[in-house]
């Protein structure tokens, strides 16, 4: 018999997701009420992540379809922290579009259901389920607000040009299922040694697909687009949650079943990562729109990311981790503010509109300011941390042109974000906007901008936990 | 371990800038503000000169170390003094009061958000000073650049954003460069500990590439020619105490740099590269003053003339001559009192006149002469005539240059009357001559804050030039066992 309280997350998640919707169907106006037992059901989720799998080093149920250890638990814990803390700061701005339905949050559960099941898939059928699952659920995210023409078109383009990479997707796996007789990670890696032309073709596929999900350059499209038109908190969601679930499966696909492999992919890697940070510092400069602007410089972090796990040791993976870590509190700190410009039930979203925030509104700007400035990876904030550890594991390995680039980009990015800065305090300012935010809007800003500010302190914590992962 | 002397110097002005945070901004003149402020740096200025004092100067050995795990296992919180660096701390201590008291009328909006930023800034550079570990001191240099972006940017004159992006974007692109050097360092010796990286020395054959990645930061910090364009920018549009910082400490930096980690830690690196330091300190020396000479523009001119005074300090250090490092670092101190003090005295005509431009005076000495007597010594001081600081630097650094290398030396000493000159005709056109501008007639002399700060610069500024035995004691051996160190190290390979 299975140790069924390993997948007892998935299971609790599953069983509150129907409850939810039979709840939301059979009473009436009952969207509040779903609101909060969503965010109870994340919370028991968390609890009992932590809880059941935290202290396991490496078990594997179902003939080994599912894996549970040390980074499934983190990453899943991270997941539903980023979920929890969205979902709590949506209901103002879902409030205001008149979208405070019961299907947003049980939309934002198997999304998240779908990642956790990825996040410990060992197998290529689990892992595609769960890849579905999400992307199920966040096109319909993404079309949310379904009155706004953009809203719609952002659904569309998210949904044809994910199903295109989750064609790719499923083309890879079936040719690496073809050449290794087995969908199980443990049983392909023993099997694949052979250089044959058809397995990279494969891989290259998988890749690809991967890619497309965490919007790696030059599979990076639909991002700038999708991001734009969806409503700011489905942006937030997308910005962080989705992609620690796809880093995730990028590290197991490439550091179980294609470990022996590495000549081939450690190149195209390399090439993702280098195209991201550029093309993320460049493309960003001319961008008007703030959430554009995040769509980019989340582009150049996932760059970033991806440096660390090119390196091909634990020093590399651990970094990621810590990057994607540091990036989702930073992100979640922007959205925060973002969402705090508000004026009359009207939200605002240009980088003009942030002219002159000091002079009405001083500490939401010192906030941005510890922000950006964390973004841009200048010491001594959690930004500058996150891009240090990852560029020490890429130096650990001698790839001084990865560093080099990486950081020469750094330097092209900080002129984005400094253009904010100069917006903010160096120009005229605009109308007041209105301050009546929700507390947990309030608390998420505060409590993410404190880390970022003090991290420098305890670093130490971050990295004991981290490092207990140990893949290779 | 005794009290952390050194942590709380770093500490406390962060502390005077949390307690204004949490102060009420009024609009206007804001006393309270400023007395926190200047109480805060006074403090800081005491126990600098306290630890002065209780200074050891027979040891080169570092001294008031702390040394505390800070990321397990890679790096610790360490810093230390020797002879080199506690100048540096006390110059930081000594230059931000004055700061902070000059701020009178420069600053008009948000006195209080400039108060916090200049506290910000001197806790930063006091650990640039004082950090024992590469990370530690890469921190210190890095963050120092937010505070100044915002100073410039936010307090600054027209072409204040210009200014403060060029700042911004040319320091951090040199420093990037220096991060790959420190993270390849560790991986290299296993440590980033400068005292313990002192003894094991690094890899000859890594030495050539991670010297020019520290040379790439520092040289845009110094800054170098041709690297040197963002100075002039970020001087005049800085307002007047943040010019002072900029010229009087941020520049120091990366002298201090030179000497902490490109001679101690790249022994045969900087033998190497010797011969490029020397031709681009003497192009800053004499491109640099010929340009110094064309200004209109005042800051401008002394902008230009501080580029070509830190063009001294790099040749002095790489003569790699007890008299040329001792020389180099008096002449760093000499030049961050003589640079406030000329910025300040500009501060003070354009504060009244609103004009940096030289046309617009012309007479001065007939209406304030306490201004020219006080505008006077300074600029004497800034051409090196003995009896001043300057001479004392200069001085030295000519000797230790004509030990080393007679051509370099004969060119620079030509640079030092270009010096005189610009220095000269600058001081010719603002203060003699027929007082035209009629809006001139009705200036005010200086007032009685401006006399004190002025007269709080000029006296260091004779002091040291008659008896510089106090700056020379206490870096005399730790400049002898430097060197040496590099001779020892040189010998052995």
């Amino acid at each position: 018999m299975e140790n069924l309280n390993l997948v007892l997350p998935e299971i609790f998640i599953s069983l509150s997701i129907m409850f939810l919707l039979i709840l939301g169907v059979f009473k009436k106006n009952s969207s509040k009420i779903t609101f909060n037992l969503s965010l109870f059901t994340i919370l028991i989720t968390a609890i009992i992540t932590i809880n059941e799998t935290f202290s396991v080093s490496r078990e594997t149920l179902f003939n080994e379809s599912v894996v549970i250890d040390i980074m499934s638990s983190l990453m899943k814990i991270i997941t539903l922290i980023g979920g929890f803390l969205v979902l709590v700061i949506s209901s103002s701005y879902l409030k205001t579009f008149k979208i405070y339905n019961i299907e947003y949050p049980v939309l934002i559960l198997s999304s998240i259901l779908g990642m956790m099941v990825m996040i410990s898939s060992n197998d290529l059928i689990v892992f595609y389920m769960g890849l579905e699952l999400q992307s199920l659920a966040l096109y319909v995210l993404a079309t949310y607000n379904r009155d706004q023409l953009k809203s719609s078109e952002a659904g569309l383009k998210y949904f044809v040009l994910s199903a295109l990479s989750s064609g790719l997707l499923l083309y890879g796996c079936s040719l690496v299922y073809g050449f290794s007789g087995s969908t199980n990670f443990d049983v392909i890696s023993n099997q694949l040694n052979s250089n044959e032309y058809v397995l990279t073709f494969g891989i290259v596929f998988i890749l690809v697909g991967l890619a497309f999900k965490i919007s790696a350059v030059p599979f990076h499209m639909w991002a700038p687009d999708v991001y734009e038109g969806s409503p700011t908190t489905v942006t937030l969601f997308f910005t962080i949650v989705p992609k620690i679930a796809a880093l995730t499966v990028f590290i197991r696909f490439l550091y179980v079943p294609f470990l022996n492999l590495i000549d081939q992919w450690q190149m195209i890697i390399i090439f993702l990562s280098i195209a991201s940070m550029v093309f993320g510092a460049v493309a960003a400069i001319g961008q008007t729109n703030i959430k554009r602007l995040i769509a980019y410089s989340s582009i150049g972090h996932i760059g970033y990311t991806l440096a660390g796990l090119a390196t091909a040791s634990n020093e590399g993976i651990q970094s990621s981790i810590i990057y994607i870590s540091i990036y989702v509190v930073m992100n979640l700190a922007l959205f925060s503010c973002l969402l705090m410009l508000r004026r009359k039930d009207q939200y605002y979203e240009n980088i003009e509109d942030l002219s002159g925030l000091s002079k009405n509104h001083p500490l939401l700007s010192l906030c941005l300011l510890v922000i950006l400035f964390s973004l841009a990876g200048i010491p001594p904030l959690a930004g500058f941390f996150a891009k240090f550890y990852v560029f020490k594991a890429v130096l650990e390995q001698s790839m001084f042109f990865l560093a080099i680039v990486g950081l020469l980009s750094t330097v092209v990015a900080a002129f984005y974000y400094l253009r904010i800065i100069k917006i903010i305090y160096f120009d005229k300012e605009k109308d007041k906007y209105d301050t009546d935010h929700s507390l947990w809007l309030k608390f998420s800003l505060t409590v993410s901008t404190i880390l970022i500010l003090l991290y420098f302190i305890f670093p130490s914590q971050l990295i004991e936990v981290v490092s207990r992962i140990n893949i290779i | 371990m005794n009290f952390p002397i050194l942590s709380s110097l770093i500490l406390l002005p962060i502390v005077g800038a949390l307690f204004l945070f949490f102060t009420k901004d009024k609009e206007g003149n804001n006393l309270t503000a400023k007395y926190v402020a200047l109480f805060t740096t006074v403090v800081n200025f005491l126990i600098s000169i306290y630890l002065w004092i209780s200074f050891d100067q027979s040891t080169s050995s570092f001294q008031f170390v702390e040394d505390r795990v800070w990321i397990e296992g890679f790096i610790n919180y360490k810093v230390g003094i020797d002879g080199i660096s506690i100048l540096f701390i006390i110059l930081t201590t000594f230059i931000t009061p004055i700061c902070i008291i000059s701020v009178n009328n420069s600053v008009k909006n948000r006195l209080r958000d400039f108060l916090i930023a200049i506290l910000i800034m001197e806790s930063f550079m006091i650990g640039v000073f004082c950090a024992l570990d590469l990370v530690v001191f890469y921190l210190f240099f890095e963050a120092g650049l937010i505070p100044m972006f915002l100073i410039i940017g936010i307090w600054g004159g027209e072409r204040r954003v210009y200014s403060a992006f060029k700042f911004f974007l040319y320091t951090l692109l040199g420093s990037v460069l220096m991060l790959v050097a420190i993270i390849s360092i560790y991986w290299i010796t296993g440590t980033t500990d400068v005292v313990q990286l002192y003894e094991i020395g690094i890899d000859v054959k890594y030495q050539n590439l991670l010297w020019l990645a520290f040379f790439s930061s520092f040289a845009v910090k110094t800054p170098m020619w041709p690297v040197h364009t963002w100075l002039p920018d970020a001087h005049v549009e800085a307002p007047t105490a943040g010019s002072v910082l900029l010229a009087a400490i941020l520049l120091k930096m990366a002298g201090y740099g030179f000497i902490r980690f490109s001679l101690g830690l790249f022994p045969i690196a900087s033998e190497v590269f010797t011969p490029l330091i020397y031709t681009l300190s003497v192009i800053a020396i004499i491109f640099t003053s010929l340009i110094a000479l064309m200004q209109e523009d005042m800051k401008k001119l002394i902008a230009y003339s501080s580029v070509a005074h830190m063009g001294f300090v790099t040749l002095g250090i790489f003569t790699l001559q007890q008299q040329g490092i001792e020389g180099s670092i008096i002449q760093m101190i000499s030049h961050g009192l003589v640079s406030a003090a000329l910025f300040l005295t500009v501060g003070v005509v354009y504060d009244r006149m609103h004009s940096r431009l030289i046309s617009t005076y012309g007479g001065l000495v007939s209406v304030i002469p306490k201004y020219s007597i006080l505008f006077m010594l300074f600029a004497l001081a800034s051409l090196g005539l003995p009896g001043t600081s300057g001479f004392i630097g200069e001085f030295l650094i000519l000797m230790g240059a004509f030990k080393d290398n007679f051509l370099v030396a004969f060119i620079a000493s030509i640079g030092v009357i270009l010096g005189a000159a610009y220095m000269l005709w600058l001081y010719k056109r603002v203060i003699f001559g027929k007082l035209i501008n009629k809006d001139l007639k009705t200036i005010l002399d200086l007032n009685r804050s401006e006399y004190f700060i002025l007269s709080c610069l000029a006296a260091p500024i004779l002091f040291f030039g008659f008896y510089p035995d106090p700056l020379i004691n206490t870096i005399e051996v730790s400049v002898t066992d430097l060197i040496n160190m590099h001779n020892t190290n040189i010998a052995s390979k």
